[in-house]
């Protein structure tokens, strides 16, 4: 064990008893660290669901016509693969689970500001995701609008949408506490010494974030309760026959949701951010542009929903503001992967699970982030618009990168939440394995979206077979990779090797206290004096 | 280890309780905001049919629920500096003012809807689907609108009824009266809206 005083006498956060027993010491805990978990675990299981709504979609798509399922079953399945994914696992993803497990313990609090609020959170996230589920069980089959719920179909369409909006709306809630909860932590909460420039990378990430859930989760909460009241009331807001505009929907929703692609890109690009210069052994190059440039996403984001209807009837001045203002959006997250680049340069790298996994999230970001200038041009966009193009560019993005971001946060923090080490190899092993089908899965759609394939059909033409196949057998070969990791993962929680405090010999603050760490985090809290990248 | 757990719960932060609380006031402002929006640019689309239908409108209830809602924003307002000067009862007094000017805003409501329901004003009638489409969309925002304030209420209310059992128990004392402050900045908040949400029914014609 290391010199630092927070190490032993207390018990873990694990052992602790409370005043409840068994499940309920989990499920009525105040303790950050178990709320993390409780994420973990509920996303761990809703994932599993989605990406096996996903391998059935790719296996439907292996050959034209029906294959496994109808048209009407593949409407619902990407509906559902849709609304899981965005609502239940990547918006409130990395913030919910790691988010919660180490923003105290990286600025040096005991806990976050609102504990109970914390703790009511998750419940109304577990309450929304019952709603929204429950849309697949009730009344008149499960709902087939895509996850955006597009006026006028969603209102128009005799499924059971109900559930599922009002399960996002719920989820809102959520989103919107944790965002209130991490904002006054980080601003009254910081331990003695750490100025906001001395704050670590990860924290900042959660703060822009934060800001980002707080200030348009709101937005989408409305639009979605505007849906229920005409589906429910027949108040015209969206529908035509009404006088309603069904663009209007389409702004109200994008203005919320295209933020919401930084709430699931920038905790990702924190994590980043904290992984390279542990295993660069190195000071992150340009800290300050990094946090610029976080916030910088964050204000500017705000303003480029409008790329999302190039094709949806806007005014010319209005189409070019809107993909002027999407190329400018590229800058900041160009300006951070030259950081993280530069940080590796010269530098005495060791190499190691996580740390591939933040070489692959550069790889795949940044093939997102190209095809996304693509998407953001007028002309290009017109006709990638709707194609399988645009598929594999959000994969890129949002699974590629919050998706690795989020296996790269827990094989760095995984001995620290569970004191215990993975099985090394095994893990290089399903990374290398994710990786390869992940690539197979996803390149060839940007080749069948250029030739013309529309999105969210279960059936195409002749011409598209070929490369439907290799991406579907790159599906196989993805969920194979998966199921190694995550195995490897659960397996290692029990019978891994017990970890060190710091076995990656980080220098921020969560590598000071014991592994797992106690209740209460600190013994003493600490005062901070270096920055918070200290490697000479 | 038990001594540990209190003193988790025992961490005390005013500055970081309001400031919560202004963040949250904060989305509460844009989740109407989105309704605002709807409301301009439909506004905007029918302009004569916003202004016809606006005269269905009764603007005295309009004033009067102004009224009491200004007043109770007031009666709040002075119970939380009562508090301040240790007078538990004149506190009590207050804020009990407050949930009845909140209970007859509620009445008025009441009789206001109804009395639009039983003229067949209400979303889905058959008198709306006769009327234009511009009129539909008003009644459609009028009724979205003020529901979703009037719902704000009752939360509110919910909320003072609670700080007020807290107040009872002494657990809302001169020196620990943030929880008290923030149901009175939400308290001003529904005011607030209704504030913006009577011009632009009732006034604007």
């Amino acid at each position: 064990m290391s010199e630092t005083v927070n190490q032993h006498t207390e018990v873990s956060y694990l052992e602790y008893k409370g005043r409840f027993k068994g499940l309920f010491a989990w499920i009525f805990s105040t303790d950050h660290k178990r709320i993390g978990l409780l994420y973990l675990y509920s996303m761990l299981v809703l994932f599993s669901v989605a990406a096996l709504l996903g391998l059935a979609m790719k296996i439907e798509l292996i050959a034209p016509g029906k294959t496994i399922m109808d048209a009407q079953t593949y409407n619902s399945f990407f509906t559902l693969h849709g609304i899981t994914m965005i609502f239940l696992i990547v918006v409130p993803g990395l913030p919910a689970v790691f988010g919660n497990f180490f923003l105290p313990i990286m600025i040096g609090a005991k806990d976050v500001a609102f504990p109970k609020l914390n703790l009511l959170s998750w419940w109304i996230y577990i309450i929304g995701a019952f709603i929204a589920l429950s849309a697949q069980f009730l009344g008149d089959g499960p709902p087939d609008t895509g996850w955006t719920f597009y006026a006028p179909y969603s209102f128009r369409t005799g499924t059971n949408m109900l559930p599922a909006v009002t399960g996002a709306f719920v989820l809102g809630f959520s989103s919107i506490a944790t965002g209130i909860n991490f904002i006054v932590t980080v601003h009254r909460m910081r331990a003695p010494g750490m100025t906001w420039m001395k704050m670590p990378l990860f924290p900042w990430a959660l703060y822009g974030t934060s800001w980002i859930q707080v200030l348009a989760t709101p937005i989408v909460g409305v639009t979605l309760l505007m849906i229920v009241l005409e589906r429910t009331m027949q108040i015209g807001f969206f529908d035509p026959a009404l006088g309603g505009d069904p663009i209007l929907y389409q702004h109200l929703f994008w203005i919320y949701s295209h933020p919401a692609v930084y709430i699931m890109i920038l905790p990702a690009m924190g994590v980043i951010s904290e992984i390279i210069p542990t295993f660069a052994r190195k000071t992150i190059f340009g800290y300050k542009a990094i946090v610029v440039s976080t916030l910088a996403i964050a204000f500017v984001g705000y303003f480029v929903w409008g790329h999302h209807m190039f094709t949806s009837g806007m005014s010319g001045t209005a189409l070019y503001t809107f993909s002027i203002l999407t190329f400018f959006v590229a800058i900041p997250s160009a300006i951070k992967i030259f950081n993280w680049v530069a940080t590796l340069h010269k530098a005495s790298i060791d190499i190691q699970t996580p740390f591939l996994w933040a070489l692959s999230f550069l790889f795949v970001f940044m093939v997102g982030g190209l095809s996304g200038m693509v998407l953001g041009a007028l002309s290009t966009n017109v006709h990638l618009h709707d194609t399988a193009f645009v598929v594999a560019h959000f994969h890129f993005i949002v699974f590629g990168g919050t998706g690795y971001a989020f296996f790269g946060a827990i094989h760095y923090w995984y001995p620290k939440m569970f004191g215990r080490m993975y099985d090394k190899s095994w893990a290089n092993i399903g990374l290398a394995i994710f990786f390869t089908g992940f690539n197979i899965l996803y390149l060839p759609m940007f080749y069948l979206g250029m030739t013309g394939m529309p999105r969210r059909y279960y059936d195409y033409v002749d011409e598209f077979h070929g490369p439907n196949i290799v991406s579907s057998l790159g599906a196989l070969l993805m969920i194979s990779g998966l199921i190694i990791i995550i195995t490897n993962l659960v397996r290692s929680a029990k019978h891994g090797e017990p970890a060190e405090a710091d076995p990656w010999k980080g220098k921020t603050l969560e590598w000071t206290v014991a592994s797992p760490p106690s209740l209460e985090n600190f013994e003493e809290i600490p005062t901070v004096t270096k920055h918070p990248y200290g490697y000479e | 280890m038990n001594d540990h757990q209190v003193h988790i719960d025992e961490h005390r932060d005013d500055e970081g309780a309001k400031t919560g609380m202004w963040i949250f006031i904060f989305t509460e402002l844009l989740l109407f905001g989105g309704l605002f929006i709807a409301y301009s640019v439909y506004r905007y689309l029918n302009p004569l049919a916003f202004h016809l239908a606006a005269e269905e409108l009764d603007t005295t209830l309009g004033t009067i629920n102004t009224v009491i809602l200004l007043v109770s924003s007031m009666t709040i307002a002075m119970s939380i500096s009562a508090i301040q000067y240790k007078n538990k009862k004149l506190t009590l007094i207050l804020m009990a003012v407050t949930m009845l000017l909140a209970l007859a805003f509620m009445v008025n409501k009441y009789f206001e809807w109804s009395g639009k329901i039983s003229h067949g004003i209400y979303p889905g009638s058959m008198t709306l689907q006769e009327a234009s489409r511009g009129e539909l969309l008003f009644f459609g925002l009028y009724y979205a609108m003020t529901g979703l304030h009037a719902l704000h209420i009752l939360i509110g209310m919910a909320f003072i009824g609670y700080v007020m059992h807290l107040v009872v128990k002494n657990e809302v004392q001169h020196d620990n009266f943030v929880i008290l402050e923030n149901s009175g900045l939400y308290w001003h908040l529904v005011d607030l809206i209704w504030i913006f949400l009577f011009p632009l029914f009732y006034l604007i014609t």
